[in-house]
């Protein structure tokens, strides 16, 4: 088979997005692409989760609303999703739990009969659905003792205990020979971006989806070389990044939407005092709390517009694994750069979506900041050219380092003197200019698909996935921004413009993005809108752009 | 070494004429000259403030600083410290900040014990916007936003920050110079988060010259016992921003705790961290 989806099932605390882990582990190992989706609700026990595992040959980044297999460990796991299941599908359920038709196996019996703790269910699921896909034990067997860190004995009995109580394969899933790929997700790419690109610190409060990105930091936090943070609100994390940047140390701060409302104050601070710094916000449905656990990119005018005061930021959008690894080096290089806030703004599908990675760490190298040359008197806020004042910092025995909220002169001392404002003002906004150009010389606008088609499908960030996949299949042009803030408009234009149709797709409400392009003159024909916090899947997003289409 | 003058900068001072705030200012510029003469490195002194009449200070003396927003002085000074624990970190703030806007702040600071000192100029009105109670103020007080009086009892931050875990607890005066200088140095070189609460009059919006000079007295080691918590409360109640006969200042307590940066970074000094290897981990994803 060349590809193949399963969804796993069950209620939360029944571990499911483990097993589902496990499961895409075992499909790495024997050479396939993955793209690991996981829904769950708000809560600790009970309520609905299901992960759902695509497998394919090529590389993809989207799943699909169609699955193979569905492994049920309850029964809302039959009825909430047996009208998914393709033509030819199966069902592998706890057999004295459930009642469905396909293959039952006593999960629960089996686990008790071993003397195993309840959650060992999904292990003995794991088994079963080895032997459903046809893989050999050894392979799973070698999954389970890499994976599961407590009781690898007791589970590997329950795991082959429930292999071989499957008598046949429904499925044959043969080992395709690619290269084997970490599977990572978004949260954990940007991650690994930061700390490749020199992250010294990293600060946050949790809220999902982001919060994945400080339990990763400070789980690794020695082999990473990274101090982590928890303070006491979104507020402290911060003003508590301006401080340790003021220091010298390259921090990043990561929260969701309403975590980031609380940053703004600190945002236009470092605006005003040029504190260098990355924003992760990693978006959910909002207003206010939401729905916490799902999906959307409702923040985009937020975020690019966030900040009282008039002040340069850079905003980019990652659409996958790969680009949220290298965007997010890009974002810290170039706060350092330019002495400005970055933000990276993913969302909780790509934040906790796990993919096939393959990304070349390095192509991401810690760059430098414009540092002080020692020479005469060291001034902060020196007025230059190009808006970049040379950085020291404090502990250097030749520098006096002023930071400041307020409007100030060169040295960092107060003014309030108009010739000062206008002249700091300026230095400040001629940073904007000098970062558009620098940007000029990266990649700030990405296009899939068939290139000749006049046809386009526009999106952002996570979105991207089912996009490319659904342009191949209808042989459409997707044009996708990675900068969204300065809005590269002179690419963005140059790739529209023998464009005839194009197609706005993004998850929300009101089209933030064709509404962004549109003040800057390119019109949209059609847009797509999906905002019930679930992402586009590639067989939905097919049917809607056929039908704008007919 | 490094003498008072040389700690002045360019920058014209703009209180008013009998502000309290010259007591604090002279105080903190006479222990920075001190404590070079005992070998502080003044180019690992940094001086924060918040937003108000207090936090000119950092305009008007010569050394590193981070002039924040109102209510965020503990955050940023508590960034400084942990990415570069080899500076020295000294706060300023204001009654609004520190009690007001940024109280969660400053009970984190305090439980934390993160290693700085925190001063806080107390003059329990609103200066700078010309006028209005503060967390402090007394019930009663008539400003411009409670012109029929404060509704709200006053806050008494003596006891609020021994609740909170905080490691030196001080209160000063800032019409007595020599006594404040001896807080501040003490709080410096205290390991841990020191706490020094400043009464500081307003010559303009609140005049407290008088009544603090008729009933602030000096707390003594023979008669106060700073390692006894509960010696500490008791002082701490004795007077409750209100009204009151005696007003203690000194050290109310100080007691040696790990800090909060020494706990947290075990060693490590965040600026000079070399990135990991992220190649080994990406293996363990497989």
């Amino acid at each position: 088979m060349e590809e193949l989806s399963i969804l796993i099932g069950g209620k939360a605390g029944d571990g499911i997005r483990q097993a589902g882990q496990t499961l895409a582990r075992l499909l790495n190992r024997i050479g396939y692409r993955i793209f690991f989706y996981d829904d769950y609700p708000s809560l600790i026990r009970g309520g609905h989760n299901f992960s759902i595992i695509r497998a394919s040959k090529k590389k993809i980044l989207a799943h699909k609303e169609k699955v193979d297999l569905i492994v049920a460990l309850n029964q809302d796991a039959v009825e909430k999703h047996k009208h998914r299941l393709n033509s030819g599908g199966v069902i592998l359920y706890d057999s004295k739990k459930v009642e469905a038709q396909g293959v039952g196996v006593d999960f629960m019996g089996l686990v008790k009969e071993l003397e195993g703790a309840p959650i060992m269910r999904n292990t003995a699921a794991l088994g079963a659905l080895a032997k459903v896909l046809n893989i050999e034990w050894p392979i799973l067997k070698r999954v389970i003792t890499d994976t599961i860190e407590k009781e690898v004995d007791l589970n590997l009995k329950i795991a082959q205990s429930a292999y071989d109580q499957v008598e046949k394969a429904c499925f044959s899933v043969p080992n395709l020979n690619q290269k084997m790929l970490p599977l990572v997700s978004g949260n954990e790419a940007i991650a690994l971006g930061a700390v490749q690109a020199g992250l010294n610190m990293y600060i946050a409060y949790p809220m999902t989806p982001a919060s994945a990105i400080l339990h990763y930091l400070a789980e690794h936090e020695n082999d990473l070389s990274v101090v982590t943070i928890h303070p006491e609100s979104e507020i402290g994390v911060a003003l508590m990044a301006l401080g340790a940047a003021y220091a010298g140390a390259k921090t990043m701060v990561g929260t969701s939407g309403g975590g980031f409302a609380l940053m703004t104050e600190a945002l236009s601070l470092s605006g005003q005092g040029e504190f260098p710094i990355v924003f992760i916000v990693s978006q959910r449905p909002g207003p206010s709390t939401g729905v916490p656990t799902y999906t959307m990119q409702g923040d985009l005018s937020f975020v690019i517009h966030s900040g009282h005061g008039e002040f340069a930021k850079l905003v980019l959008a990652p659409g996958d694994a790969e680009e949220a690894f290298y965007l997010t080096g890009l974002a810290m290089n170039l706060a350092w750069k330019f002495q400005i806030p970055c933000f990276v703004l993913s969302d909780k599908h790509l934040s906790e979506s796990i993919f096939s990675f393959d990304a070349d760490p390095d192509k991401i190298k810690p760059e430098d900041p414009l540092l002080w040359d020692g020479q005469g008197e060291y001034k902060r806020y020196l007025d230059t050219q190009n808006g970049i004042s040379p950085l020291a910092f404090p502990g250097n025995p030749a520098a006096m380092v002023k930071a400041t909220s307020y409007e100030h002169d060169e040295y960092g001392i107060t003014t309030e003197e108009s010739d000062q404002i206008v002249r700091m003002q300026q230095k400040r906004l001629r940073k904007k200019k000098t970062m558009e150009d620098e940007l000029s010389r990266h990649e700030q606008v990405k296009v899939y698909g068939n290139l000749e088609s006049k046809t386009v499908l526009l999106c952002w960030g996570s979105t991207k996935g089912a996009c490319v996949e659904a342009a191949e299949e209808l042989g459409l042009k997707v044009v996708q921004p990675l900068v969204l803030e300065p809005l590269p408009i002179t690419p963005l234009r140059e790739v529209l413009s023998d464009a005839d149709k194009i197609i706005d797709v993004e998850v929300n409400a009101t089209g933030q993005l064709a509404k962004l392009l549109s003040a800057h003159g390119i019109c949209i024909d059609d847009m797509i809108l999906r905002f019930d916090g679930r992402p586009f899947t590639l067989d939905v997003l097919l049917e809607k752009v056929k039908e704008v289409l007919s | 070494m490094t003498t008072v003058k040389e700690l002045e900068t360019y920058a014209q001072n703009t209180w008013c004429p009998g502000c309290g705030n010259f007591g604090i200012l002279n105080s903190i510029k006479k222990v920075l000259a001190d404590l070079t003469e005992e070998g502080l490195d003044l180019s690992k002194m940094v001086l924060a403030s918040g937003i108000g009449c207090h936090a000119k200070i950092v305009d008007y003396i010569k050394v590193n600083s981070f002039y924040s927003i109102h209510g965020r002085v503990p955050p940023p000074i508590s960034g400084i410290k942990l990415a570069n624990p080899d500076l020295v970190v000294i706060g300023h703030a204001g009654d609004g900040d520190a009690y007001g806007e940024g109280i969660e702040h400053l009970i984190f600071s305090a439980k934390r014990n993160i290693n700085v000192t925190f001063i806080v100029h107390n003059n329990r009105v609103y200066g700078l916007t010309t006028g209005q109670f503060t967390p402090t103020s007394p019930a009663g007080f008539k400003g411009r936003s409670t012109p029929g009086g404060s509704p709200e009892e006053p806050l008494n931050p003596i006891d609020l920050m021994l609740a909170s875990g905080a490691t030196f607890v001080a209160r000063g005066f800032a019409g007595k110079p020599k006594h404040l200088q001896l807080l501040i140095k003490a709080g410096i070189k205290h390991q841990g988060f020191a706490f020094i609460d400043v009464l500081q009059p307003c010559f303009t919006f609140y005049n407290t010259y008088d009544f603090y000079n008729k009933r602030v007295y000096e707390l003594t080691d023979k008669a106060h016992d700073s390692s006894d918590r509960e010696a500490a409360l008791a002082r701490a109640r004795e007077w409750s921003y209100g009204e009151g006969e005696r007003i203690p200042i000194g050290i109310f307590y100080q007691v040696r705790r790990p800090t909060y940066d020494e706990k947290l970074l075990k060693g490590r000094i965040p600026i000079k961290l070399k990135p990991g290897n992220i190649r080994s981990i990406l293996k363990k994803h497989i």
